[in-house]
């Protein structure tokens, strides 16, 4: 196969994977916008995909923000500002690390288990089994799962900032003797409310991504058992991906040059 | 009198690239009868149920149900013409996060505005009816490959659709457990008072309950009647299908 036939091909898969998701998140919004929603199976996938994140993203978080204070404790302490170190932990953890760390990691629990479940949904015919009853899939399991992801993401994000900044203060105060109260009073004066505002409309971007991302790759598996291998791995890949992508778009966005 | 026609497929052509799955296939399903499709492993037999089920789109060609013709009609409105239709598939494909009785249930559930109790009761009467009144709690995982199919059955016959279409309801079953089924079928055939298409490569099953057989071959329909006509068909191709025979003009 020639190259020009190669990236014709590849251009043609791009365009309808654009269109196949367009029409996904077309048919999502005119479900949310009908109230056609299952509030039942949404509690659900609130509870299974959110609070059982909970442990890794906090885990994740606590370790994140630890390490973040352990550098910059060490650099602000030889420069005599060990006073600023709470306003790095603060403002790296709920400006961009709180979001884009649960967001990632929750894409690779998550986002991989959804295109999982519906990817074998396919290859078992329970999806067209849904349609032949005259159900939508998008009503049925993308719209619970789009919901349940938009409540939940933002929550564990909130979660994630508070245990990030409380493992920052604990190693500045252990390891370069900063006090938490000037460990507060420095991060107050980095982070406004506004900040944190702006972290979880981030975070209830990322909850879109991943679930219209899961969701499509479960939607479009082909193959049998190898192709729910591939929708998988394809969902948490691309979620990564466009996770980090946005994040830069939002944050030159949100946050412009401040 | 002239049987009067409940679905068709007029002409219909389907391709996957250059794979052609059927060419200028042409068939009329009897309203009230039970029609059964045979053929050759891979020969596009469960694909005529997926266009009559309105689950896929002829690439050319036309496909009525009770005088809707299914082709190009948007997703919207085949919700509406698939509550007349029911597909019972091969595996049963019930949902597994759901219990039998949910399952069974769920069709009515979602288009109905039924209370609670009467759908249990329509629920406990469609197993009822395949002979599987106990297992309204159990999941699909807990049941035998028999089961499942029968409680596939239960679901596609609760809504009392007036078309019933069956995907190789007997294929990798004993030969008990494939008269039950065939019983059944032809059981809720009589009690719903509708048409089914039952595709089967069990002959035995098929001249146990179709009023007419087509026989499907290379994309299209080679041979439609009557089953006592398609029994005693002169047909070579439906001769050596019937025969079993490494003989004929069906390469092997």
């Amino acid at each position: 196969m020639g190259i020009l036939e190669r990236f014709g091909e590849r251009t043609i898969a791009f365009l309808e994977y654009l269109g196949g998701m367009t029409a996904l998140i077309g048919e999502s919004v005119r479900s949310l916008v009908h109230a056609q929603i299952r509030y039942a199976e949404t509690f659900l996938q609130a509870y299974e995909l959110g609070i059982g994140s909970l442990l890794i993203v906090l885990l994740t978080s606590l370790f994140t923000g630890m390490v973040i204070s352990l550098e910059s404790a060490q650099q602000a302490v030889q420069f005599g500002i060990g006073s600023l170190v709470g306003g790095a932990v603060t403002y790296t953890s709920v400006r961009e690390l709180g979001p884009m760390l649960t967001a990632v990691v929750v894409a690779g629990r998550v986002g991989s288990a959804i295109a999982a479940e519906i990817g074998s949904m396919v290859v078992t015919e329970q999806i067209d089994a849904l349609r032949s009853m005259g159900l939508s899939p998008v009503r049925f399991l993308v719209v619970p799962r789009l919901l349940a992801l938009a409540i939940m993401l933002p929550l564990l994000t909130v979660f994630a900032d508070i245990i990030s900044i409380l493992g920052g203060m604990w190693i500045a105060q252990a390891y370069a003797h900063i006090n938490p109260a000037s460990f507060i009073s420095s991060a107050r004066q980095a982070v406004g409310f506004e900040d944190v505002v702006k972290g979880l409309l981030k975070a209830l971007i990322f909850a879109c991504i991943i679930a219209f991302v899961g969701c499509y790759q479960g939607l479009s598996t082909r193959g049998g058992a190898a192709g729910v291998g591939r929708a998988t791995t394809s969902a948490v890949v691309i979620s990564i991906i466009l996770i980090f992508g946005t994040n830069f778009v939002m944050s030159y966005l949100l946050f412009g040059g401040h | 009198m002239e049987p009067t026609i409940y679905a068709s497929l007029d002409d219909v052509t389907l391709s996957f690239g250059e794979h052609v799955i059927l060419k200028n296939c042409s068939l009329k399903i009897v309203r009230g009868a039970i029609t059964c499709i045979v053929g050759l492993s891979g020969a596009g037999k469960s694909t005529i149920l997926r266009l009559l089920d309105g689950l896929i789109e002829p690439s050319s060609g036309h496909v009525y149900v009770d005088g809707h013709d299914l082709c190009h009609t948007p997703e919207r409105d085949l919700v509406e013409l698939r509550q007349k239709t029911s597909l019972a598939f091969q595996f049963a494909a019930l949902l597994d996060s759901l219990t039998i009785g949910e399952n069974v249930g769920l069709p009515l559930r979602e288009h109905t505005a039924l209370p609670d109790e009467k759908i249990r009761h329509i629920v406990d009467d469609a197993l009822e009816s395949v002979g599987l009144r106990h297992i309204y709690d159990s999941l699909p995982n807990e049941l035998s490959g028999g089961m499942l199919k029968r409680a596939g059955f239960a679901r596609a016959i609760v809504t009392r659709p007036e078309l019933v279409l069956y995907d190789e309801p007997t294929t990798g079953l004993d030969p008990i457990v494939t008269n039950l089924i065939t019983d059944t079928i032809v059981r809720l055939r009589e009690k719903l008072g509708g048409t089914a298409v039952v595709i089967s490569h069990d002959l035995h099953s098929i001249f146990r309950m179709a009023d007419y057989v087509a026989m499907l071959f290379e994309g299209a329909i080679i041979a439609y009647g009557p089953r006592e006509e398609i029994r005693t068909s002169t047909n070579p191709f439906v001769q050596q299908f019937l025969t079993g025979s490494e003989v004929g003009p069906i390469p092997v």
